[in-house]
């Protein structure tokens, strides 16, 4: 198990999003990755992609608001021995343009990398229609697809230098509003299929990527106020699952809470549980978007309302540890 | 080396038998579908178009052939088993377990496959993909791909057909196999979309028509499309689907023939039509 709590936040601050440290990550990369060429359907101001297209104009290109096109074209530009990477939001990028990551890109498992850009509810008020929340789902049931959910400002740098030393197809899902801090200042440990352990316990385990890691490690420290010492682990690489790590909380801690920005179906929960049940099973509870699409509102409303807080981790992690 | 235009019309012949006793040797795939585009599969890599070394099949400054329409993948083995990818007796195997003439074609198990294919209306946004990848590396190498004419219901391919124009990609050529049928019926009763020319034109594409079952035409074709300058290519090619057998297809009463093979007892009646 890869992952020092050293490196964990001592006090919670807000960071900046994902998108701008995957795309300040990409700038800062590029001329080191010389072989890369980005493709965007016109959000690159939204997805950040942007600024390593005006940095690298000759290996950027805009084709147009056409997902299937971008993805086909992607595939083209890795089939000719370019890495090439493309991004546009979770929901349009792996909805509209499925049967092109699946046929140009997954069957030929081409070295392609596809971000997902405002993921969850977490994007606000602009509503259902854009907030990829089955994207986990779809990207896991793409043969061969490495994918990413990465917690924090430091966790993304990290995860997009992977994912570019990686060889093969990942997706990449990245959030659009500031969040917590997850991990200290300077190069977070990452390393592709290998939970970061941030907080050790042994009554459960806390599960999470994304936005719920912070509040995860937050539902420990107030579960360890009642007795209960949790421990908690950022799945930030949901395809490879950590078997490992799964196991020993299993054995370990004897019960388990997995906690994502993500519908019920085909997240970070559906692939522990699937494990888990055969590995060790054990007591699972939930804590995710269920079945329903999301709404306009502020961002901290409807992370309120949807339950994407430490009150209802900690509430699912004295639920498990009862049912043991 | 090309080839004259006698060696290539008696080429087109050779890969007519092949598609034929492949298809039905396996006992299924697309004949028909195959036979309509043998003219220009044979000219483009047996009549110097194609810039390849079958000893490296992934030279980077290789010209590239992209099939779209991937149930066609009979005409594309038997051209690439001709040429010398694979062994060609490797044909008879066919959609057979094991072996990486797949039902469609699959580029990691192929050489010479530039594109896993099979789902329509994708092969040439790939093809955008390698020409902008030439185009970024500064190289020289010419993309084609060839696509259906029931294929052009797919959206992708007119997101596609924009984005070439866009990048103004000279060095990309589609050729449109208008065979004027598809799965359940005649192209323009299913979904008419003529003028298929005037679209890519409208999208800032040079366009040519001609007769595509005609070699000498497809070689006049090829040539020109290689000439233009500053945009991309669309060649309409009009053909029949099933051309080489189509005698015994009226025979049969089913001139469409889509997706199916000959039946072991009409073979010798096809292989003497096609000559």
């Amino acid at each position: 198990m890869a992952g020092a709590s050293s490196s964990v936040a001592t006090k919670r601050e807000i960071g900046k999003a994902t998108r701008d440290a995957f795309g300040r990550t990409l700038e800062a990369l590029g001329a080191d990755y010389p072989d890369l060429v980005v493709v965007d359907a016109d959000v690159s101001n939204s997805t950040r992609t942007e600024w390593f297209g005006k940095k690298f104009p000759d290996r950027f290109f805009n084709i147009g608001i056409a997902e299937s096109n971008l993805v086909g074209i992607a595939g083209g530009l890795a089939s000719s021995g370019k890495m090439s990477l493309v991004s546009s939001f979770a929901a349009f990028i792996t909805c509209n343009a499925y049967d092109q990551l699946r046929m140009s890109v997954a069957y030929p498992h081409l070295n392609v990398k596809i971000v997902g850009s405002h993921a969850g509810i977490s994007i606000g008020e602009d509503g259902a229609s854009q907030m990829g929340i089955e994207d986990v789902s779809l990207a896991c049931s793409l043969p061969g697809f490495v994918v990413i959910v990465p917690a924090d400002e430091e966790s993304a740098k990290a995860a997009t230098k992977a994912m570019l030393d990686h060889k093969g197809p990942v997706y990449l899902r990245v959030g659009r509003p500031d969040v917590p801090k997850v991990y200290a200042a300077g190069p977070a440990p990452f390393a592709i299929g290998k939970a970061n352990q941030l907080r050790d316990g042994s009554s459960v385990t806390l599960i999470a990527n994304g936005l719920m890691v912070a509040p995860c490690l937050d539902a420990a420290e107030a579960l360890a106020g009642e007795g209960i010492n949790a421990r908690v682990l950022d799945m930030h690489t949901v395809k490879p699952i950590d078997r490992d790590a799964l196991r020993k909380a299993a054995v370990e801690t004897g019960a388990i809470v997995v906690a994502e920005e993500h519908l019920a179906h085909g997240g970070l929960g559906s692939v522990v549980a699937m494990n888990v049940a055969e590995l060790k099973p054990v007591p699972i509870r939930y804590v995710n978007l269920g079945d329903q699409f999301g709404e306009s509102g502020s961002p901290d409303a409807l992370i309120e309302k949807f339950g994407m807080t430490a009150a209802k981790v900690a509430a699912a992690a004295r639920e498990a540890i009862a049912a043991k | 080396m090309a080839e004259s235009l006698e060696e290539l019309r008696a080429r087109a012949q050779s890969v007519r038998r092949d598609i034929v006793r492949m298809t039905t040797e396996a006992g299924s795939g697309h004949p028909s579908s195959s036979l309509s585009a043998v003219e220009f599969m044979t000219a483009i890599y047996f009549g110097g178009f194609l810039r390849y070394d079958v000893k490296n099949p992934h030279w980077p400054d290789r010209d590239r052939f992209i099939l779209s329409k991937g149930h066609a993948a009979p005409v594309l083995y038997a051209v690439l088993g001709q040429a010398g990818f694979f062994p060609h007796d490797q044909i008879m195997t066919l959609r057979k377990l094991g072996s990486p003439l797949e039902g469609h074609p699959n580029m990691t198990r192929l050489a010479g496959v530039e594109a896993s294919t099979g789902s329509l209306g994708q092969g040439l946004s790939l093809g955008v993909g390698h020409a902008l990848a030439a185009r970024v590396d500064k190289k020289d190498f010419h993309t084609y791909v060839m696509t259906g004419d029931g294929e052009l219901g797919e959206g992708q391919v007119w997101e596609a057909a924009a984005s070439a124009a866009k990048y103004k990609l000279d060095n990309l050529t589609v050729i449109v196999d208008r065979n004027h049928f598809q799965q359940t019926g005649a192209s323009e009763d299913v979904l008419d979309m003529d003028p298929i020319d005037g679209k890519f034109a409208a999208f800032g594409w040079h366009t040519q028509a001609l007769q595509g079952n005609d070699m000498e035409e497809v070689l006049i074709a090829l040539k020109r499309a290689r000439a233009v300058k500053g945009q991309p290519t669309c060649i309409l090619s009009l053909t029949r689907k099933g051309q080489g057998i189509l005698k015994l297809l009226t025979k049969l009463k089913d001139e469409n023939y889509h997706g199916k093979p000959l039946a072991p007892k009409d073979l010798d009646e096809a292989l003497a039509e096609i000559g």
